[in-house]
């Protein structure tokens, strides 16, 4: 075992019944990293999430922790803390009561205890609401007395499902930059759940794309963001043309398109609206439907090779619906894709 | 005009219906005569001291409190790990079984106690006391499913989990973080079962036999006998005691939240 593989699932298969939520994942993640699991629900994220906290048992496959298999290990012993998205701080204790739960199990001096509960509040900014109950918490304070509850029992690793999803605008940013501090402080191994592309590309250090229940991609926020891997990921961070590619050509609406330039070879291409060239090129369609956001607007083409969306500054002159527009779709700035699918 | 009038009548005779036959026993019980009577002749306490010295109401109250307390004990002990299985897993058959456990609330009291004494007492030759104490447990327990359930419908199941993460076993979980949280609906169920068993007439009828009886049925034993105002006495007396407990139960537990 290296720092390298910390923690790592192989060949991990989870079923809830006879239904099979996850398929032979395989996955290593660094000691102190902060990694994202995204993807939409029912993608198996939550479900290998609960798995590595040992409340799901695998149909097959390992789970390696700080090089021990903790596959057959039950969940009270694996040292892996998880921040419920509902936060499940325990009704009928205070604030400090709940914190110190864990500590309390493991049958800690009561100094020992007062103490790191203490330091637990204290850094999640909570020291003077330690008597009250969680019912009198906001969201955003329940949330962090469920971080320190976990963070107190000195987890091997962190799992936090749907972390700011529960939260407002304001809080999210407190949260993030929260929980950003958290780990560089402990350098506490990571892992959150999400269906938020912008949580994951603001947050973690690497992200985990699945779908399904396999992983789509695996790469850094830049990587996933500029480079993805398939029409899946692409999609789901953004790119709204997607087109396949065959023998060089566009699999398009109306047959196969010829590109200017030379072309890849890649299963697929794809294009943000922004990479859309609108005015000249060598296609020409017609304006559907616009939108306009502040600092841009946004136009929905009818064209020959099917729906197309593109994306210019508002200061340029806008173009009335029906206006028939010719574009284009620079080869060099679209994303290739490596499998289409 | 007419509604403004009538609502307040509606309301008097409906309260008046419901409260009339209690306030009519308690004066009663404060009468001077020989015969229970109402409007009661003179006043005193004569009839309520008289209630403390008969032995048989000293027996059969005893056997009622026992009945009351340990069968609604036992239908909490079997009633509890039912209502947390029924809540928690998807159980194939978790609604016939809410069901069958419903049963003695909805099948009247006469047929349950029939039954009981000709198909189970009866054949195995089960003592009076046993019998009464399994058929109170039986009419208890519908009582502490349903409000122990209700209470449960409202905890979320998530808490156990982070509990069991925080390093507890799935007992200790239980008993940490659930048991806590329900407990104003135990007490509830509690208190709901004893008041339930120690007003039961119907089916106590049947079990009851020579030597052993519940409160009820030695009550109207003696009204057959002795007509005095004793019996309303001590009826006061009791509707007083369920009165207190439902008023300290509200008051400390929030009882009608469970109910």
């Amino acid at each position: 075992m290296s720092d390298l593989d910390f923690l790592s699932l192989e060949k991990l298969t989870l079923a809830y019944g006879d239904s099979i939520a996850v398929k032979e994942l395989d996955l290593s993640i660094r000691k102190g990293e902060l990694v994202a699991f995204l993807g939409p629900s029912g993608c198996g994220k939550t479900t290998t999430m609960r798995a590595i906290a040992g409340l799901l048992a695998p149909a097959s496959g390992r789970i390696r922790l700080d090089g021990a298999d903790i596959t057959r290990v039950s969940a009270n012993r694996r040292s892996v803390g998880l921040v419920f998205q509902s936060y499940a701080l325990f009704p009928h204790l205070s604030v400090f009561e709940n914190v110190a739960f864990g500590l309390r199990l493991k049958k800690l001096p009561a100094a020992d205890i007062e103490k790191r509960v203490n330091a637990g509040l204290k850094s999640v900014g909570l020291t003077s609401f330690a008597s009250r109950k969680p019912a009198e918490l906001s969201g955003g304070q329940q949330q962090r007395v469920a971080l320190a509850r976990s963070m107190v029992m000195e987890p091997k690793v962190l799992l936090l499902d749907e972390p700011l999803s529960n939260l407002d605008a304001r809080l999210r940013l407190e949260m993030r930059t929260e929980l950003q501090r958290v780990q560089k402080e402990t350098g506490v191994t990571m892992i959150f759940v999400t269906h938020d592309q912008g949580e994951a590309l603001s947050l973690a250090d690497r992200i985990v794309v699945m779908k399904g229940g396999t992983i789509e991609q695996i790469g850094t926020p830049e990587e996933i963001y500029n480079r993805p891997a398939s029409a899946f990921v692409a999609d789901f961070v953004g790119f709204e043309n997607i087109f396949e590619l065959s023998g060089g050509k566009l699999k398009a609406a109306n047959g196969l398109a010829e590109l200017p330039g030379p072309v890849p070879s890649a299963a697929g291409l794809a294009w943000r609206p922004r990479m859309v060239t609108l005015g000249s090129g060598p296609f020409r369609g017609t304006v559907r439907g616009a939108s306009f956001s502040g600092d841009s607007r946004e136009y929905l083409l009818d064209t020959p090779l099917g729906p197309i969306k593109a994306e210019i500054d508002a200061s340029l002159p806008a173009h009335a619906p029906d206006t028939e527009l010719a574009f284009d779709l620079p080869v060099e700035k679209a994303a290739e894709l490596k499998r289409f699918g | 005009m007419i509604q403004r009038l009538f609502a307040p009548f509606a309301l008097f005779l409906v309260i008046g219906f419901l409260i009339g036959p209690f306030l009519i026993i308690v004066a009663a019980s404060f009468s001077a005569g020989e015969t229970l009577a109402f409007p009661p002749q003179g006043f005193s306490l004569r009839w309520i001291a008289k209630v403390f010295t008969v032995e048989s109401f000293r027996d059969s109250f005893a056997t009622s409190m026992m009945l009351a307390i340990g069968g609604t004990f036992c239908a909490l002990v079997l009633g509890i790990p039912a209502a947390y299985a029924m809540s928690r897993y998807k159980l194939p058959l978790s609604e016939t079984v809410r069901t069958i456990v419903s049963a003695p609330v909805i099948v009247p009291g006469i047929i349950v106690g029939l039954a009981l004494l000709r198909y189970f007492v009866v054949p195995f030759g089960i003592g009076i006391t046993p019998a009464l104490f399994l058929a109170h447990t039986a009419l208890v327990l519908p009582y502490a499913v349903r409000v122990v359930s209700a209470s449960l419908a409202n905890l979320r199941s998530d808490i156990e989990e982070a509990a069991v993460l925080l390093g507890s076993s799935r007992l200790g979980a239980f008993f940490r973080v659930v048991l806590p949280n329900i407990r104003g609906g135990i007490l509830s169920a509690f208190i709901l079962g004893f008041v339930t068993s120690f007003n039961q007439v119907p089916v106590s009828l049947f079990l009851s036999g020579p030597g052993v009886r519940t409160l009820p049925i030695d009550m109207i034993a003696y009204m057959e006998i002795v007509f005095d105002p004793s019996v309303a006495a001590l009826s006061s007396l009791l509707a007083f005691m369920s009165i207190g407990i439902v008023f300290l139960a509200e008051r400390f537990l929030g009882f009608s939240r469970y109910v």
